[in-house]
């Protein structure tokens, strides 16, 4: 019996300090979605009637689609050539991975850097004649795309990769062999096999995405905001009962992406391959 | 090499680009000579890494999010490591429960972490004090202690373990010289993680700082809503240099470990 309950004792520790200062506290501030000022669902049902929600909601989406697909486009060739370049991969694999050590405050402020009113982008257009007075890049929802693509990247080329590197050569082999052309066997070998790996690369961009806070706030402006953003400043306001229902359906959204993409076959694999 | 492998390279090489370009910018800024935010700068020189080292409130700030990163990796660390030795062992539904909570923090927007630890810290005075952040940024870094604790347990042989409890080992001996010596870059790669993770944290930060524990990221924030000052850039730099260096040890780590 002593026996049995020592893995509980080792694992209580860590389970009560966890349960005492994240999972109850975020609980109870949820609670207050449904339990203020009384039991109500109210809170909830103002929802589709409330046009700033839906405003935000539906951008926060849009950017989130955005930014997976940006880097579903520019990670599958840095994925490919981590696994058919040998030669170049430890340089690829350095450059990949040299940013995504780097904190998302450090990587959004060389963005604001590049993108300011003087910054480097446009000192470099006006320099090639290219426009005659500084374009407004910082604080649109653009810079909020090109920022969250270059800081998401990396999520997407490792599960790919990871993908990649387990599809048996001789099958490409197999097919040119047969006479097929190397966009053939790409389309119908590769890309069908690497499956996994994309599904993989867009679940974990896009639900990060969705609870991007620092990003938008330093280089999107205050104009088209997102979900996170909209909590910060109803937490500011001291209207707890909005942030929390905003919260939830932020978590919801969520946890019904991941929900969703763990239906499709070999995800969970490529998932736990990617977390190494 | 073919005109297609030419035009490939092309584009993976712009890519890069992109990718790498940001970061060597603010490194370059940031041993700029101007007083303002120019690139390329007119001259190099390292006055605002003078600023930065001359500055208390700047270097306030780095020594709370030193110690607060260490003292997170302590408990962290400690706590992880019990938690992945336990949940190995533990019964199916369980060992699913119990990971369902210690890893939810991978999942959970942070926004929402962030408020419902501000929400509940507030009541208890935890806000504005470095423990409020040592408590909740623990809460952030235990999943990656116990998931790398627990992918170097998955590795080890249980043969291993038999074999030393056969020649007579009591439990408390196997785990100090058979399994402990095996986990041990898991436990590495755990606490590097741990001290990045509190190092870089923001968000959380922002909420339950306050102003009497004004960490380094709060604080870049704060100076950035008031001005793009070169400082920030040779604070990035410093701090890219430090985490690069630690993310490459864990890297190297659990390649070494192959977790």
């Amino acid at each position: 019996m002593w026996q049995r309950a020592v893995p509980l004792l080792l694992a209580a520790p860590l389970l009560l300090f966890m349960l005492a200062f994240y999972a109850v506290p975020v609980l109870s501030m949820l609670m207050r979605s449904i339990n203020d000022p009384f039991w109500t669902l109210s809170h909830y049902a103002s929802l589709p009637g409330d046009t700033v929600f839906l405003k935000v909601f539906s951008n926060t989406l849009y950017t989130s689609l955005i930014v997976t697909l940006g880097t579903l486009v520019l990670g599958y060739p840095v994925a490919l050539s981590l696994v058919r370049a040998p030669r170049w991969a430890p340089l690829i694999l350095t450059l990949i991975l040299l940013p995504f050590w780097t904190s998302v405050l450090v990587r959004s402020y060389a963005w604001m850097v590049l993108m300011g009113r003087h910054g480097l982008i446009n000192e470099a257009l006006l320099v090639a004649g290219m426009i005659d007075r500084p374009l407004r890049i910082l604080n649109t929802p653009l810079a909020t795309q090109i920022a969250m693509i270059h800081i998401l990247l990396p999520y997407m080329v490792l599960p790919i990769a990871n993908a990649l590197r387990l599809i048996d050569p001789s099958l490409a082999r197999a097919s040119s062999g047969l006479g097929a052309r190397p966009w053939a066997t790409f389309r119908q070998i590769t890309l069908p096999l690497s499956m996994p790996g994309v599904a993989a690369g867009v679940l974990l961009v896009f639900v990060l995405a969705l609870g991007f806070y620092i990003t938008p706030a330093m280089v999107g402006g205050p104009r088209e905001i997102t979900l996170s953003m909209l909590i910060a400043q109803q937490v500011d306001q001291l209207n707890w009962a909005h942030a929390a229902t905003l919260s939830a359906v932020l978590l919801a959204t969520a946890l019904a992406i991941i929900a969703a993409f763990y239906r499709l076959p070999g995800i969970g694999n490529a998932l736990r391959m990617s977390a190494r | 090499m073919t005109v297609t492998h030419l035009m490939a390279a092309t584009v993976v090489g712009l890519i890069l680009v992109f990718v790498a370009f940001p970061i060597v910018v603010v490194m370059v800024v940031s041993f700029s000579s101007a007083t303002y935010l120019t690139f390329p700068p007119p001259a190099f020189g390292l006055r605002w890494y003078s600023a930065y080292f001359g500055s208390d409130d700047w270097l306030q700030s780095t020594w709370l999010s030193l110690w607060v990163a260490a003292a997170v990796v302590a408990l962290a660390t400690l706590l992880g490591t019990l938690a992945a030795l336990g949940i190995a062992r533990l019964p199916g539904a369980l060992r699913v429960l119990a990971s369902a909570l210690i890893l939810s923090p991978l999942i959970v927007p942070v926004i929402v972490v962030a408020i419902g630890i501000y929400y509940s810290f507030a009541r208890y005075g935890l806000v504005g004090s470095p423990t409020g952040l040592i408590l909740a940024h623990t809460c952030l870094a235990a999943p990656f202690v116990v998931t790398s604790v627990g992918a170097s347990l998955m590795g080890i042989d249980p043969r291993l373990e038999q074999a030393a409890y056969s020649l007579g080992a009591t439990p408390a001996g196997t785990f100090l010289q058979i399994t402990l010596p095996l986990i041990r870059p898991g436990i590495l790669v755990g606490a590097l993680f741990a001290f990045i993770t509190s190092f870089d944290e923001l968000v959380v930060a922002l909420f339950i700082s306050g102003s009497g524990a004004v960490t380094l990221p709060r604080r870049m924030w704060d100076d950035l809503l008031f001005q793009i000052e070169p400082t920030i850039a040779a604070v990035s730099t410093l701090t890219i240099v430090l985490t690069v260096v630690l993310m490459g040890c864990a890297h190297i780590l659990g390649k070494r470990a192959s977790i």
